[in-house]
């Protein structure tokens, strides 16, 4: 069946793309289509008890409403800086990309330390999965605030971790041992976070094999492709900040 | 720190920050809006919800649009991809009949 010979070196001898764009770019596309799936259950899930649930809990006041808004300025900020990484690799500007890229790491880790903390807060009053302090008959608060938000923060540690590996390639293996270690050993034993910390060895591990297997110098397309990640995980917050926070708001 | 490099054969277009800077601030005053109306109990709950979620939709719509780029993709991925995300999205709507049949039955 070898009939048709492709040439490779004859310029127009594949198809042009359907889309109009390269083949990465477009897979991610599909990534986050999926994805979006994932957390539009959750979200409609997380709605669905809200609306049919009366007395749903209202635990977050003042100090909670600040604290996940100073987080939401945090990603949109991030967005901001990772798009301005974006330009800057198209334009070739290779310091100006790490810059930038950093400074949406920054952002990103700064979001899931203040959400860490919030965390901290609720457990320490009392939240559970299966339980909480505010409503009794409502148990399922617990765990549908934790699947969500946790989900989320789980995403944006990747895509700290993502942007990492792309703006500093093997320096960021060593980087992330020591905010595992650093961050194993900051957090008190009886908190949830001394534990959850050791995905970021799971994260360095998955990162150490990429990099194994692609040790290449990343390009303004893979800036992009990881900007459209970047983008995704702000823009799930955008529904979850209202729909979690704000609508469970306690007014005095 | 040279760790990002551009490919070789990557077109290269000068394209203005400003826009960017523009979306970023629209998105933090649709967020103080949000944060505003909730506080000060404007709505009912459940309208409270219509119109959070409205808002929200915009701001991603603005997102999508401009930080991930999709308005400069071409026609047939924008709609491929939008109204792929969209009825997928909207048949999850179904489950809310019954979320508000429950509610009506005042169930405590």
């Amino acid at each position: 069946m070898a009939d048709v010979a492709v040439q490779h070196s004859v310029a127009g001898a594949y198809e042009p793309s359907l889309f109009g764009t390269y083949s990465k770019k477009i897979g991610m596309w599909l990534f986050l289509l999926s994805d979006s799936l994932t957390f539009g259950a959750l979200l409609f899930a997380y709605s669905y008890g809200r609306i049919s649930t009366p007395n749903w809990p209202t635990p977050f006041g003042k100090a909670s409403i600040v604290n996940a808004t100073i987080m939401t300025v945090c990603l949109l900020s991030s967005s901001l800086t990772m798009v301005l990484g974006v330009l800057a690799s198209k334009k070739g500007d290779h310091k100006a990309t790490v810059k930038w890229l950093l400074a949406t790491m920054f952002f990103g880790a700064l979001f899931v330390v203040l959400h860490a903390k919030e965390w901290s807060g609720l457990i320490a009053e009392g939240l559970r999965p299966f339980s909480n302090p505010w409503a009794k008959n409502v148990p399922q608060f617990g765990g549908t605030f934790f699947t969500l938000t946790g989900m989320h923060m789980l995403h944006v540690t990747i895509g700290v971790c993502y942007l990492g590996v792309v703006a500093l390639r093997k320096k960021w293996i060593p980087i992330l041992l020591g905010i595992w270690l650093l961050g194993w050993l900051l957090t008190p034993a009886t908190n949830v976070f001394h534990i959850g910390i050791h995905v970021l060895l799971l994260v360095a591990a998955i990162s150490a094999v990429i990099l194994f297997l692609k040790p290449k110098v990343y390009d303004a397309h893979d800036v992009e492709i990881a900007g459209l990640y970047w983008h995704f995980v702000d823009l799930v917050w955008m529904f979850i900040f209202p729909l979690v926070y704000l609508m469970s708001t306690k007014v005095v | 720190m040279h760790d990002v490099a551009l490919k070789p054969g990557v077109a290269v277009h000068e394209e203005s920050r400003t826009p960017y800077y523009f979306v970023w601030v629209a998105l933090l005053i649709l967020t103080a809006i949000e944060v505003v109306l909730t506080y000060n109990q404007v709505f009912a709950p459940v309208r409270m919800l219509e119109v959070l979620m409205g808002l929200s939709v915009i701001k991603s719509a603005m997102i999508i649009f401009y930080f991930m780029h999709l308005k400069f993709e071409i026609a047939r991925m924008k709609w491929v991809l939008m109204v792929a995300l969209v009825v997928c999205l909207t048949l999850m709507f179904v489950f809310f009949a019954d979320a508000f049949r429950i509610l009506s039955l005042g169930v405590k």
